[in-house]
């Protein structure tokens, strides 16, 4: 197992977000975390990452206790994009890819970094952009500049928190399937928290099903995405399809509140 | 054979497509260089200018000679006194205190990721205000003639201009505050000084109100060989701290959790680079008074022509600034000569057109 999590937990104050939370991610995995708004999706993602910490329970990389590496060490471990940040000083996409190598050089980037930051943009399309500065690309060019830094980090594995919210239907299907060719050529896990349902289901492996800060299912999509885990979490009566091996969904009302 | 070759044109692409990007980033590298340099070759002309200028005229030329011949022998004639020991150490004390507000105002903008941040709005300048009206007003260190000690004046500015930054630290150490908390707390500050400056203002001697206002609008009057020395000790402890610290804030600006993430440790980053940075601007202020709008304009000028890379950044911020210093004091005391205009008057004018 790449990412192993134990009975963890968090709160602020007085008020706990996360419970009970145990999962695992496997190599060259995707795993989907969806669930409504304030399930504790991007807690749990920022959990995994350190930007906060548990209060209980512990995490694992490949076997390692994350609390006991150095910020250096778990930057070449995980790699995060969070949601909807913005740069007040811009800079060029070279330079904005290039800073993933923060744990690899000290002050000044050396020719196998700078080697680095072309095959990262080879790989996700992006040499077009090279020079300009990234306050002048698409929102959807943003998140892909945004996820070749954090892949250039060469992290196994990469958290991405909602990254395809703000896109429109192109640039989703183009930021996640270069996620998934990602997968396949470097063998690294992610996971990444998405509110479309059926784009979950489509690039995902394997589906984590959120309520109230709990896990509340886990596994293949067409077990999660059913008419009765759909009302239950979410409060909607939605229309199941098959679609293939998946599941389609289309919602159709919410559920009548007694 | 036909898919062969094509996956080989496909390669042969891809190769002169990075070779391109990497002629750019090249050329994107030197332009920076260039621009810097070009910044220093300005610095060594304006203050060539400038020491020529003044009651006394002196030629271009005679300037660097006579500079030349001082720094071997002792000044003897009426020239070489006036550049020796006069406009010397004027112009140097420019270039030293506009390089630190340059870099001050460029760090802190970096580390807040905040457009408005400089030395002046996170009130460390007028931290110094208040501690230079202390000594003036209260006549800390009078001789029989009355006045003031000036040691005491320097210190007590020096100490004044570094509570700004104590209270940030406390507010960074107790809480996990947003930049945003920062420089609303540094605005606080320069308003609780400001309010505290005009209290002891108000019962004193109109006098010392006058030699007090006149400090904190800034001023290179008293430059000497004795100030020199001091500034340049401050300015070359705090200078290679933060120029090894210049990578980090690039990252700081992607925002506080992806910095976190690529493993710089923001908070460590935040209170190291603001403690440096008020340590150099109060060692600045504390001799020539609280210079306002060139820690806030250099770094904006300068990221228009060279982007935002702080290692860059710094460097070039430090010479407009020195530029900018050297440019403002000529014109405050050639353009009502006998009357010296206060430099901070001429900053502020001077910054005030360039944006518009």
């Amino acid at each position: 197992m790449r990412l192993e999590i134990k009975d963890m937990e968090f709160g602020y104050a007085s008020v706990t977000i996360l419970k009970d939370i145990s999962m695992e991610l496997a190599e060259s995995e995707v795993l989907g975390v969806v669930g409504p708004n304030g399930a504790g999706k991007s807690t749990l993602i920022r959990c995994i990452d350190r930007i906060i910490s548990p209060q209980k329970g512990s995490i694992l990389v490949d076997g390692t206790d994350i609390k006991k590496m150095s910020s250096t060490d778990r930057a070449k471990k995980i790699g995060y994009v969070p949601q909807g940040v913005a740069q007040i000083f811009p800079t060029t996409v070279f330079d904005t890819v290039l800073m993933g190598r923060r744990p690899h050089f000290g002050w000044w980037s050396r020719k196998e970094d700078n080697e680095k930051v072309l095959d990262m943009l080879e790989l996700l399309n992006l040499e077009q952009f090279a020079m300009r500065g990234i306050n002048e690309l698409s929102g959807g060019q943003q998140q892909k500049v945004f996820i070749a830094r954090a892949l250039t980090q060469e992290a196994d594995i990469l958290l991405l928190d909602e990254p395809v919210s703000a896109l429109d239907i192109r640039h989703q299907l183009e930021v996640l399937n270069v996620v998934r060719s990602v997968v396949k050529e470097k063998g690294i896990s992610v996971m990444i928290s998405i509110h479309d349902l059926n784009l979950a289901s489509r690039f995902t492996d394997r589906l984590l099903l959120m309520c109230d800060g709990q896990i509340f299912a886990t596994g293949s999509s067409s077990s999660i995405l059913t008419p009765e885990n759909i009302k239950q979490v979410y409060g909607v009566e939605a229309n199941v399809s098959k679609f293939g091996d998946r599941n389609y969904i289309a919602p159709d009302k919410p559920v009548e509140e007694k | 054979m036909t898919a062969s070759s094509e996956t080989i044109s496909k390669s042969e692409i891809a190769k002169t497509k990075r070779a391109q990007i990497r002629g750019l980033y090249k050329k994107s590298i030197n332009k920076k260089i260039y621009f810097i340099f070009f910044l220093f070759i300005l610095m060594i002309i304006f203050a060539g200018i400038a020491a020529t200028l003044g009651s006394y005229e002196i030629s271009f030329t005679e300037v660097y000679s006579i500079i030349f011949h001082c720094m071997f022998n002792n000044a003897e004639t009426y020239e070489q006194y006036t550049v020796w020991e006069l406009r010397l150490p004027r112009i140097l004390l420019a270039i030293l205190a506009g390089a630190g507000l340059g870099i001050a105002g460029t760090m802190m903008q970096g580390i807040l990721r905040n457009p408005l941040a400089e030395p002046y709005t996170m009130g460390i300048a007028s931290g110094a205000g208040f501690g230079a009206s202390l000594v003036i007003i209260l006549g800390i260190g009078a001789g029989y003639a009355g006045g003031y000690s000036r040691y005491a004046l320097i210190a007590s500015s020096f100490i004044f201009a570094l509570v700004p930054a104590v209270v940030v630290l406390a507010i960074v150490l107790r809480r996990k505050p947003s930049p945003g908390v920062l420089v609303l707390a540094g605005i606080s500050m320069l308003y609780i000084f400001s309010a505290l400056t005009m209290l002891i203002q108000v019962p004193a001697d109109p006098n010392a109100v006058k030699v007090a206002q006149f400090w904190a609008v800034g001023s290179l009057e008293r430059a000497s060989w004795l100030d020199i020395f001091p500034i340049s000790l401050v300015l070359a402890c705090c200078v290679p701290l933060l120029m090894w610290k210049t990578w980090d804030i690039n990252i700081l600006n992607a925002g506080d959790e992806t910095a976190e993430s690529i493993g710089v440790h923001v908070k460590r980053t935040r209170i190291f680079v603001m403690m440096v940075s008020a340590v150099l601007t109060a060692g600045v202020v504390c001799f020539v008074g609280a210079i306002s709008f060139v820690g806030l304009i250099a770094p904006h000028i300068c990221r228009m022509f060279i982007g935002a890379d702080n290692r860059f950044l710094l460097p070039a911020s430090a010479l407009f600034g020195a530029v900018l210093l050297i440019l403002a004091d000529t014109i405050a005391r050639t353009i009502a000569a006998p009357l010296v205009i206060p430099i901070g008057i001429v900053t502020a004018i001077i910054c005030l057109r360039i944006p518009s």
